[in-house]
């Protein structure tokens, strides 16, 4: 998968129905490891799957922006920032364990 | 800096990293490891982060090396306060790019984990930040809390690994400090496995009631350092370690004197007093004397334009002046022209560590020749028999290598063997004076005797002394059937003596007188006699004359009968005396 990991703004077809909210979804990755491809690959498939059309996808590669890191308090890479209503919830790792995923963005019981 | 530039131009010696805390870079020989890191390890509360902040800002300001500190606990606005409180300020070392400060936060609530990740995220901003400031030191102020937020325990290992690898390959001097909850362990999570050059313990521990700090280098790998435990203090100069000021015994013995300010007490230690940079301890039961007895040599060390440090343990300032002004020593004068100082407080309100450490610090700042501890058991009351041993010794031993000389006094209590009360502290102290209170047909006198002085000839007589307006005073020596004789029982023995003079005085003078009377008789004997003798002698010569007289006149008259006889002439010209045989 040839995806380049430079603030991708993924949004794929827009808004259907005004019910559904868009999710505002941030990676972090440092610089092309596997780690971060994984990650991404992981996250553009799931997101496919579950939200489409209703996500929004961020890469931030923090060697070419360390100062971002403070910001989001990132310790571990890649983490997935997901931007709740009410919460700030972090996903570490490269997303392999989908459940897991879709437990963070909620979205199990919708699944 | 010498330190650090001996151990660079030798190849052998591990390269130091000063920390500019105060005492440990003595303990340790140079501070920590440079571009390496170390472990601070200790329980809640043993002051790690501020250790781990003076490193920090003494690096910055003195020695040029700026400095991060990662903090995983602390937001930056609480130790931006918190190391105020120990004169730092820190919010001026971040303007001005000396320090850079980072608040690592994560809650184990907001994460989740989905496969395998890396602490890149961490690397980076630290990276980041010691790239903004030029960083040579770097603090991770409890990186083990990542153990409790982050998940995989595996794989954080691994990470905090390479982290220090990393750390290492930066050549950044990095101080990790690590909550140590069990006795048995250093660290929580075992994270000193990866630090293998220097693991730093402090402690923080109530004895009776009392608090005392400590910090002992448990390891430090290709390096010399003391393996105590070094008691430390926090307060606004940030932190101090007390390290035994000399681990040999070759501190100076100077031969110079100082007076007592006693000329007496002076007279029993060969007239010239006490040697500068001794110890000497004045013990007594109370009331004997001993705080007039340190006023008397202060006032004297002042006279001299010398400083003197008084620690009053019991009394305050102003009381300590006021009672001295009635034996006829004024402190004011001193306390006005800065050559004495007076602290005051109850050693009971900290550790002994503390009240020593506060000690050392006042004496450094003052720069006395002459300190006074008024009185020394009640620093020992603060702690165990052993620990005041120790401490003592290293306060002394403090003190001679600065060749000051140091007064203490010590109270005994009435009863029981006078050197058993400090059989402890004696075999530090150079010269021992003791005051006693001797009680003897219903009084209590005061006494005292030089029980020891190293290196001079002193009296072994116990002398009475008395307090007067004018100072203290010796008083003459009065030996008794029963010993030295004091108060009332000397007063009369004064008074015998001075009868016993008297009657002696008297009989002398009778004697005089008879022996005058007698002369006189005796030359008016020897005038009467001569002139007997006048007159006898006259009466003689008379007849002796007069005889003389007869002679003559029969000699003429014979001659004129011979002549007219005209007999031989020779006759009467060969003698009048011989008769002419022929003429028969």
């Amino acid at each position: 998968m040839a995806v380049t990991l430079k603030r991708t703004g993924a949004r794929s077809g827009a808004v259907k129905r005004r019910t559904l909210k868009t999710w505002k979804l941030r990676l972090y990755v440092a610089g092309q490891s596997q780690k971060s491809m994984r990650a991404f690959a992981n996250l553009k498939v799931l997101c496919e799957e579950h939200l489409k059309g209703r996500y929004l996808i961020e890469v931030i590669d923090l060697l070419e922006h360390p100062e971002m890191a403070r910001g989001d308090q990132i310790v571990a890479i890649p983490t997935l920032v997901i931007k709740l209503p009410l919460a700030v919830r972090k996903i570490i790792g490269d997303l392999s364990n989908t459940d897991r995923v879709l437990v963070g963005l909620a979205l199990q019981e919708l699944g | 800096m010498t330190q650090m530039r001996r151990a660079r131009r030798s190849s052998h010696t591990l390269p130091k990293a000063l920390t500019g805390i105060h005492g440990f870079d003595e303990v340790t020989g140079g501070g920590l490891p440079k571009g390496r890191p170390t472990l601070i390890s200790g329980g809640a509360g043993s002051g790690k982060t501020l250790f781990a902040l003076e490193f920090l800002v003494r690096g910055a300001t003195q020695y040029g090396e700026p400095g991060v500190f990662m903090s995983f606990e602390e937001t930056i606005p609480d130790l931006t306060t918190n190391a105020a409180s120990l004169g730092f300020n820190l919010g001026q070392l971040v303007k001005d790019k000396k320090l850079f400060m980072d608040h690592v936060f994560i809650s184990r609530s907001e994460i989740a984990e989905t496969g395998e990740y890396d602490l890149d995220g961490l690397f980076i901003r630290i990276a980041d930040a010691a790239k903004r400031v030029g960083a040579k030191r770097i603090v991770l102020d409890t990186l083990e809390v990542l153990f409790g937020e982050l998940p995989n325990p595996s794989i954080l290992r691994a990470e905090i690994r390479r982290l220090f690898a990393w750390l290492k390959e930066q050549g950044l001097t990095t101080v990790v400090t690590a909550e140590r909850d069990r006795p048995d362990k250093l660290t929580r999570h075992g994270i000193e496995e990866f630090v293998s050059d220097c693991v730093i313990v402090l402690d923080h521990r109530i004895r009776e009631e009392v608090s005392t700090r400590r910090l002992r280098v448990v390891k430090y790998r290709g390096s010399t350092h003391g393996t105590n435990e070094y008691p430390f203090l926090i307060d606004k100069q940030g932190i101090s370690v007390l390290p035994i000021s000399s681990l040999g015994l070759d501190h100076a013995a100077p031969i110079a004197r100082l007076s007592t300010g006693i000329d007496r007490l002076d007279g029993m230690m060969g007239g010239k007093g006490f040697y500068r940079g001794s110890s000497i301890l004045l013990s007594g039961t109370s009331g004997t004397g001993k705080t007039s007895i340190a006023a008397h040599f202060v006032d004297a060390a002042c006279r001299r334009g010398e400083r003197c440090l008084y620690f009053a343990f019991e009394e305050s300032p102003l009381q300590i002046v006021r009672n001295m002004r009635s034996i006829g020593i004024d402190l004011e004068p001193w306390l006005r022209k800065g050559l004495l100082q007076f602290h005051a407080a109850r050693p009971s309100y900290a550790g002994i560590e503390e009240v020593l450490l506060v000690t050392h610090k006042h004496i450094s700042s003052f720069k006395p020749s002459i300190v006074v501890v008024d009185p020394i058991t009640n620093m020992l009351s603060v702690s165990t028999q052993n620990e005041v041993r120790s401490m003592l010794t290293r306060l002394i031993d403090f003190l001679k290598t600065q060749q000051i000389t140091a007064l203490f006094t010590s109270l005994m209590a009435a009863s029981g063997s006078l050197e058993a009360n400090e059989a402890d502290i004696s075999s530090l102290i150079d010269t021992w004076l003791l005051l006693q209170a001797i009680e003897v047909g219903g009084e209590r006198n005061r006494a005292l005797y030089v029980l020891k002085s190293r290196g001079m000839e002193h009296s072994n007589q116990i002398r009475e002394f008395v307090l007067t307006n004018h100072g203290l005073r010796l008083l003459d020596v009065y030996l008794g059937p029963d010993g030295v004789l004091t108060g009332s029982a000397r007063v009369s023995q004064e008074g015998r003596e001075k009868a016993a003079g008297t009657s002696r005085r008297q009989h002398l003078e009778g004697r005089g007188r008879e022996l005058d009377r007698k002369r006189e008789i005796f030359e008016a004997r020897m005038t009467m006699l001569r002139s007997e003798f006048e007159v006898e002698e006259e009466v003689i010569q008379q007849s002796i004359s007069e005889s003389k007289s007869i002679d003559k006149e029969l000699l003429q008259d014979r001659g004129q009968m011979v002549r007219s006889r005209e007999a031989d002439k020779s006759a009467y010209k060969n003698g009048a005396s011989t008769p002419p045989v022929t003429a028969r």
